[in-house]
């Protein structure tokens, strides 16, 4: 197979960044206020949000919030890569609708964060990624090495490995959607409500479509 | 897949090609599109939407947004009550002269009887989301899934993670007094009620039942006994991979409660996917071919050919060879036996074990009592349910999709011969309309239905291009009763409303729409159509921040003054849109004229003949008794006689049928 692309390192990863990310540089991202005197604008699809007196913004949703978006932004670098690692048309095409999903998802928690007046994390993959520092990963995500080991996967082995990851950084996604329901004050605010169970759906869906694929990857090679 | 994605490219290339031409400052470019139509005689020309597309680049703003209508006449639109002005408003159920609106604050009803001017009846704050609203008789029922929402309709929500105050789950009030709706109970459920179906059963009519849906977490068993979020392998009594029904005894619906909880995903396999499936198949067997020519092994996985890398294959190699007590280099019949091994190997090595899969709820059930079967949006799968018991719905088939992310709705066509399902990709609240998303993602999908059986046909999506500021992805919508064609109106948020033709299943065609500009020029924020419904005459939106828009349709080449008057017939008692009910045309001249309308549009039937055929009904129509019926029953015997020739021979024989009951009310 020729390819060329480079291989990644630990060290590059230290510097890899999500380019393109739909919040990024746009007016969207920082300093967007809130239209007129109404609340801010809350997670769609709602106009505003729940005018009964249920807090809208509270810390659990903060800090949900704020580490999902480095949670997305290594699954958008991951997907990113589907097509310059021979991966088949039907993993491409799911990477393709990972892409879109989570960079849209990372451009509305920014707006969100942006509009509470919370600090704005940037899509940054390489945040979580410090040597050492594997512990603070949230659920489901992957190390550095793990990283580079995908990195310098392909073909059917790049499949394979992603199917594995992306289906474990989905489900750890679920899990602190999950862990988010559970605690006090955490998306008691319809709208946040709303956004976090369609990424519990979508993501749902995406593991068991993904786990139908992998069933499906060229075994991996025996090594005598 | 493909005959939509065809249909749409040209327009969504030329949509693509004036956003680009806008952010770089010049003017759009002129008539890109109508590249796209160029060999189209002039006049289906007049019948094409219009050439660059009015929805592109509208004026941004809430109030004062930029609109674009086409076929369509904006009749009102009624700004929300003063407690629910800013909360979105969800869903729509229609009762006598009322439209009950949904709202994240609780319901609203609306005398629509003069449809340029709604009146509100009462507005009921009852927290809770995303209350989803349906009728039976005197009832109301209004789903719970959130938090926040309160068993005493309190607005202060529900601060702990378990609570006895919260709702989830559906409330059911008595609105024989609608102006003062009575609370008369509620029905807990494990997951709340993101959805819910009101089933009718036409051998029960003591008794209603309601469909449960929704896919939001199980609530812990401290707030609610007895729910599991174990998997049903761990726990037989799992919240998961089931539906809940409610049945609701009409003499005391204060007694309703959860009759069965059926596990309709039970064995779900993946049915076989399709959508980019055949092309990438079809890439795939060629590259495989490309390499089995060069001596590489290959080896099907579902649909598709894979080149089996050599570290796989030379120790197969290998074994076969020392099988036969040999060593070396494989001869070409060792090769052979490996090339017709391959299949059963693949097999024993994917075929069994794995773990469960399966959607483990619904978003949404339609059902359609009259043909006794109902379509489920069940997570990635659209499935057709058996509801003859509808206590006890069983799963009779399902379908996937590649290019589909969540399975949102199902609509029937009437004769029951189709189905239309609609991906909500990515929830409603992010911009999937925009150039670059891909016209088969976020859409609808067409499936003919027959023998229980759902074949695939097209695609349908918005065919205009959304800013990044507009949520958009297909939603909810409703048939509109056109006699003889199958026509929808359906809502794609802040992508407006679209009323398309799917008539012919492999080709959906857009008759008219209505958008407004995005809410913000600048930035996101939520809103557009949530639903638009068809209700005696009117197209009736649920805006989530405008509030309440009725509109109407306007005739035109796609769709004549008869065709509307036609479906202006049918009058509905009150209407869920996901208790589909059968749409009946009574016995009228304005339908035999829509008839032939659609022949002449058509070219269904000699157009010399189609003149002669209004002629004779006129003359039918201006007598009566004897003359008309004996006038009637000639033509109809004609029209019968003139199908056998004609080329859209079913459509004649539908005319040839409407005359022939004219004849018999003649009398």
């Amino acid at each position: 197979m020729t390819r060329t692309r480079g291989r990644l390192t630990r060290a590059g990863l230290l510097v890899a960044v999500i380019t393109g990310c739909a919040g990024r540089g746009s007016t969207a991202r920082t300093g967007v206020e809130p239209a007129g005197t109404a609340q801010p604008a809350p997670v769609s699809p709602a106009a505003s949000t729940t005018a009964h007196d249920v807090p809208s913004h509270t810390a659990a949703d903060a800090k949900f919030m704020t580490g999902m978006i480095g949670h997305h932004a290594q699954a958008v670098l991951m997907a990113g890569w589907a097509p310059t690692h021979g991966a088949s048309p039907g993993l491409q095409a799911l990477c393709e609708r990972i892409l879109v999903g989570q960079r849209d998802e990372i451009a509305l928690m920014q707006r969100w964060l942006g509009e509470w007046h919370e600090p704005v994390p940037a899509a940054d993959a390489s945040h979580d990624m410090m040597p050492g520092m594997e512990h603070m990963l949230m659920p489901g995500m992957l190390t550095a090495d793990q990283l580079v080991q995908l990195n310098q996967a392909a073909g059917p082995d790049f499949d394979r490995l992603f199917l594995t990851f992306m289906i474990r950084h989905h489900q750890g996604a679920l899990t602190m959607i999950k862990d988010l329901l559970g605690t006090t004050g955490g998306a008691r605010d319809d709208n946040v409500f709303k956004f976090v169970s369609d990424m519990n759906a979508d993501q749902s869906i995406e593991i068991e479509r993904m786990t139908g694929m992998l069933a499906a990857v060229p075994p991996q090679a025996s090594h005598p | 897949m493909a005959s939509l994605v065809t249909t749409h490219r040209p327009r969504r290339t030329a949509a693509a090609l004036q956003a680009l031409s806008l952010m770089f400052g010049l003017l759009a470019v002129g008539g890109c599109a109508s590249s796209s139509s160029s060999s189209s005689s002039s006049s289906s020309a007049a019948m094409a939407a219009p050439k660059r597309d009015p929805r592109v680049g509208l004026k941004a703003g809430v109030a004062d947004a930029g609109t674009a209508l086409w076929n369509l006449r904006m009749v009102s639109n009624t700004q929300p009550s003063e407690k629910f002005a800013g909360v979105t408003n969800s869903d729509l159920s229609f009762s006598g002269p009322y439209a009950i609106q949904g709202n994240y604050n609780g319901f609203q009803v609306w005398d629509i009887s003069t449809p340029s001017a709604p009146k509100l009846k009462t507005a009921y704050l009852c927290p809770a989301s995303q209350s989803d609203v349906s009728v039976y008789k005197n009832l109301l029922f209004v789903s719970g899934e959130g938090f926040g929402g309160r068993v005493d309709c309190g607005t202060g929500g529900v601060p702990d993670s378990v609570s006895k105050d919260r709702l989830r789950g559906i409330r059911i009030f008595d609105i024989s007094d609608i102006a003062n709706p009575k609370y008369l109970a509620n029905v807990q459920t494990c997951r709340g009620s993101h959805t819910h179906t009101v089933v009718t059963d036409p051998k029960d009519s003591e008794n209603v039942y309601v469909y449960i849906s929704g896919s939001a977490p199980v609530r812990s068993p401290t707030e609610l006994p007895g729910c599991s979020r174990a998997t049903p392998d761990q726990d037989p009594n799992s919240a998961l991979f089931r539906i809940e029904v409610i049945k609701v005894p009409l003499a005391h619906p204060e007694q309703a409660a959860i009759v069965s909880s059926p596990r309709i995903f039970n064995d779900l396999a993946a049915p076989p996917s399709h959508g980019e499936t055949p092309e990438d198949s079809a890439r795939a067997a060629k590259t495989a071919a490309d390499a089995r020519a060069k001596g590489a092994f290959t080896a099907k996985f579902g649909a598709m050919e894979f080149v089996l890398p050599s570290n796989f294959v030379d120790p197969m190699l290998d074994s076969i060879v020392k099988a036969r007590g040999a060593t070396g280099a494989p001869t070409g019949a060792d090769s052979a036996a490996l090339r017709a091994g391959i299949p059963d190997m693949i097999a024993r090595m994917t075929g069994s074990g794995g773990p469960k899969t399966g959607p483990t709820q619904c978003h949404d059930i339609t059902v359609y009592p009259a043909i006794g079967l109902a379509g489920g949006a069940c997570g990635g799968y659209g499935l057709l349910l058996d509801i003859k018991d509808a206590a006890n719905p069983q799963r009779i088939g399902a379908v996937s999709d590649s290019n589909f992310s969540f399975w949102h709705s199902a609509t029937f066509n009437n004769d029951g011969t189709k189905i239309l399902f609609t991906d909500e990709w990515g929830g409603g609240g992010q911009p999937r309309c925009r150039a670059t998303d891909k016209p088969q993602w976020g859409a609808d999908a067409i499936f003919t239905l027959s023998n229980n059986t759902m074949t695939f046909k097209s695609y349908y999506k918005l065919p205009a291009a959304q800013t990044p500021f507009e949520n958009c992805v297909a939603h909810n919508g409703s048939l509109i009763p056109i006699p003889g064609r199958d026509v929808m109106v359906q809502a794609w948020y802040q992508g407006g409303i679209s009323v398309f033709d799917w008539t012919d299943a492999s080709h959906p065609k857009e008759i008219a729409f209505f958008d407004r500009g995005p809410m913000d020029s600048t930035k996101m924020v939520g809103a557009g159509s949530w639903s638009v419904y068809w209700y005696n005459g009117s197209l009736v939106s649920s805006e989530i921040a405008r509030g309440l828009d009725i509109l109407e349709l306007t005739p035109n080449p796609l769709l004549t003054q008869n065709e509307i008057d036609a479906a202006n017939l049918v009058h509905f008692d009150y209407l869920n849109v996901q208790d589909q009910p059968k749409l009946a045309w009574p016995a009228s001249f304005v339908v035999a004229r829509a008839y032939l309308d659609q022949l002449e549009r058509t070219n269904g039937l000699a157009s010399a003949r189609i003149a002669a055929v209004r002629k004779s009904l006129a003359a039918a129509e201006k007598v009566s008794g004897v003359a008309r019926q004996s006038a009637l029953t000639t033509l109809s015997t004609e029209l019968h006689k003139d199908a056998t020739t004609a080329s859209d021979q079913a459509k004649v024989h539908l005319l040839a049928g409407m005359v022939g009951e004219l004849a018999k009310s003649a009398s």
